[in-house]
């Protein structure tokens, strides 16, 4: 089985983030870049399909030079290969062309199974999974806490507010899985080492068939009118429990009118 | 003034408060339709969407809307936005009304913003990004504007609207209709309130200590008619399930007010909560970050601290 799962870089949420004061994007060169948690679930999905069923793991990763360090990272838990999707064009893309450059790729890659995380932290928007179906005419697998492959026919829980859907469908698919899924393994010795000499495939958007006109900042479907720190919130009162700290909570309480 | 698409959400036909939000919001910046997916329309749906302002009701209640994922709802709001040309669209900024923004974009050709906690004139949309650190305001500048509004973002006020019904006929694609769902499984939840729809939440942390000692979140919950959440300390030491954990990577919900006991407010946490009106701690470090965003605190032991505050809930009923 092809197996592509996406893996974004993202900034560590520990350090603080900024938006750039020029183009108003994520300020991704003062931050240090961590794999997207989530996406380590999806890595472990398909390496555990992989040793289920045979095939082959391929990283798929847009994003600046800089998002190579991510990659090996996936190498190193034990992917094949990685394409690294990677163009000056590409910078600002909103999730409208993040999403048509990626689903271009994928065609140009060939899969039978795409896996990706369930949301970034830094976006957070949780939409680029439907989106790649939609563009690939793919089913959309999504919100998965667990996946089955037999033959050509899979089936998910697709996780939901009253518990959970049993989804079936016919590969090639799509599929986000969220992160009770799994255990993602660390990375061995090993693993790190051999994941130095796996391939990593560079494509710029002429590689992968991406109009130019459709992404980048330029091309993005809104924009960020105006952003500001948040005001931080009036101080609060802060009170020492004295045997009274329930009774205390409660006089707020019903000073704000919720008793 | 200008139709606005609003996408009901519903359980079995029972209306969820976010939409009656949305309709609320839909009506300062047009004449809001609501549109519904699904079986289990009636009187009873009609009655309330007209009641806080539905203008026109699109109907599509077969089944087949609904016994595929997601795609057939995209296709049914895509095929009204190209016949009533509508001024924008809103769903729910739920995991579900986020994939149906998204595979509706794509399909319109279209801009979509999501998570937005606020929405003014010319759909401009108030987000809170990073943990909450900034504020941002945006919108969409091709196409139909999509925007996803998160649950708590503006309370529901009743105000007639026509409800004048409209059916609306579909058959999915074959495309729609490639991820079937051929089982819905419903978990135990109790009676408690969906928490990214409740208007309290109580979490608990690390500090709760065990599965059993959540008995006391649950209780201080059950007094205020809450729903509980949890930290990921928690939930990853298996002392709460995990689809009520709070944060980056759990369940981001705003309601108008958020307890917290035993928890230290990492920026992950708050990521979840940080758009709570108003926020109550108890931990007992005092140095503990989510002091920082409280309204009231109480440094205290939180065995002592919670089951007073219940106890004086209850008291006072
Ligand atoms: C990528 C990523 C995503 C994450 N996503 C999430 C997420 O979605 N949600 C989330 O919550 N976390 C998330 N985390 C984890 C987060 O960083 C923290 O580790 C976690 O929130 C800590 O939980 P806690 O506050 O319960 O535990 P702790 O940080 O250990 O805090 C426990 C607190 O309880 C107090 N306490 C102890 N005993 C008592 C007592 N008897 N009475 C009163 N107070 C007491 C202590 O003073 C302390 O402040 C994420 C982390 C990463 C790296
Ligand atoms: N630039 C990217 N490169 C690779 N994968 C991505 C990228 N952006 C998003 N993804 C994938 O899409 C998922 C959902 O992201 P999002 O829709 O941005 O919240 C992530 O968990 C990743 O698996």
């Amino acid at each position: 089985m092809n197996i592509v799962v996406c893996v974004k870089q993202v900034p560590d949420t520990a350090t603080e983030r900024k938006l750039r004061s020029d183009d108003k994007t994520l300020d991704r060169d003062a931050v240090d870049g961590v794999v997207n948690e989530l996406d380590e679930y999806a890595v472990e999905e398909a390496l555990r399909l992989k040793e289920a069923h045979g095939g082959e793991v391929t990283v798929l990763t847009m994003g600046p030079a800089k998002a190579t360090e991510t990659i090996r990272k996936a190498l190193a838990m034990g992917a094949d290969k990685a394409v690294h999707l990677s163009d000056d064009a590409l910078h600002g893309s909103d999730a409208l062309s993040t999403s048509y450059a990626m689903a271009q790729a994928l065609k140009k890659i060939g899969f039978d199974l795409v896996i990706l995380g369930s949301e970034s932290t830094d976006a957070r928007t949780g939409v680029l999974a439907a989106m790649l179906a939609e563009r690939l005419g793919a089913p959309q697998l999504t919100l998965a806490r667990k996946v089955e492959v037999n033959g050509s026919a899979i089936a998910i829980e697709r996780i939901t507010d009253y518990g959970y859907d049993k989804v079936e469908a016919t590969l090639p698919a799509v599929v986000s899985v969220v992160e009770k899924i799994n255990e993602p393994r660390y990375p061995s010795f090993k693993g790190i080492m051999a994941a130095k000499k796996k391939p990593v495939e560079t494509l710029g958007i002429a590689d992968a068939s991406v109009d130019a006109s459709a992404v980048g900042l330029a091309a993005a479907y809104s924009e960020v009118a105006e952003f500001a720190a948040a005001p931080p919130r009036a101080a609060g009162t802060v009170v020492k429990d004295e045997g009274d700290g329930g009774v205390k909570a409660a006089d707020f309480l019903a000073s704000k009118k919720f008793i | 003034m200008s139709e606005i698409l609003v996408l009901v959400e519903h359980v079995d036909g029972e209306i969820k408060k976010v939409t009656l939000e949305l309709l609320t919001l839909a009506r300062t910046l047009g004449e809001p339709s609501a549109v519904w997916a699904g079986p289990g329309y009636g009187d009873a749906a009609k009655a309330k969407l007209a009641e806080y302002g539905a203008d026109k009701i699109y109907v599509a209640d077969s089944d087949e809307v609904v016994n595929y994922v997601v795609a057939p709802k995209a296709e049914l709001l895509a095929r009204l936005v190209a016949d009533k040309s509508p001024a924008a669209v809103l769903v729910a900024s739920t995991v579900e009304g986020k994939e149906v923004a998204g595979r509706l974009a794509v399909k319109t050709d279209s801009g979509v913003i999501t998570d937005a906690v606020g929405l003014g004139e010319g759909f401009v949309a108030d987000q809170s990004i990073f943990g909450g650190g900034v504020n941002v305001r945006s919108r969409v500048t091709k196409g139909t504007p999509i925007v996803a509004v998160r649950p708590n973002s503006t309370a529901p006020v009743a105000a007639a609207g026509a409800g004048a019904e409209e059916k609306v006929e579909v058959a999915p694609s074959e495309a729609a209709r490639a991820a079937k769902i051929v089982e819905r499984v419903k978990e135990e939840k109790g009676a408690r309130p969906e928490l990214t729809e409740a208007a309290i939440v109580v979490s608990g942390g690390r500090g709760v200590g065990s599965a059993e000692n959540f008995a006391i979140i649950e209780k201080l919950a059950d007094s205020l008619g809450a729903a509980v959440g949890a930290s990921r300390a928690a939930t990853d030491a298996k002392w709460y399930p995990h689809q009520f954990q709070v944060g980056q990577t759990g369940k981001t919900v705003s309601p108008q007010l958020y307890i917290a006991a035993g928890i230290s407010g990492a920026i992950q946490h708050r990521a979840g909560m940080q758009t709570s009106k108003t926020i109550i701690v108890v931990n007992k470090d005092p140095e503990a970050p989510i002091f920082e965003i409280a309204d009231f605190g109480v440094v205290g032991d939180l065995f002592q601290v919670v089951p007073q505050l219940t106890e004086e809930i209850e008291k006072r009923k």
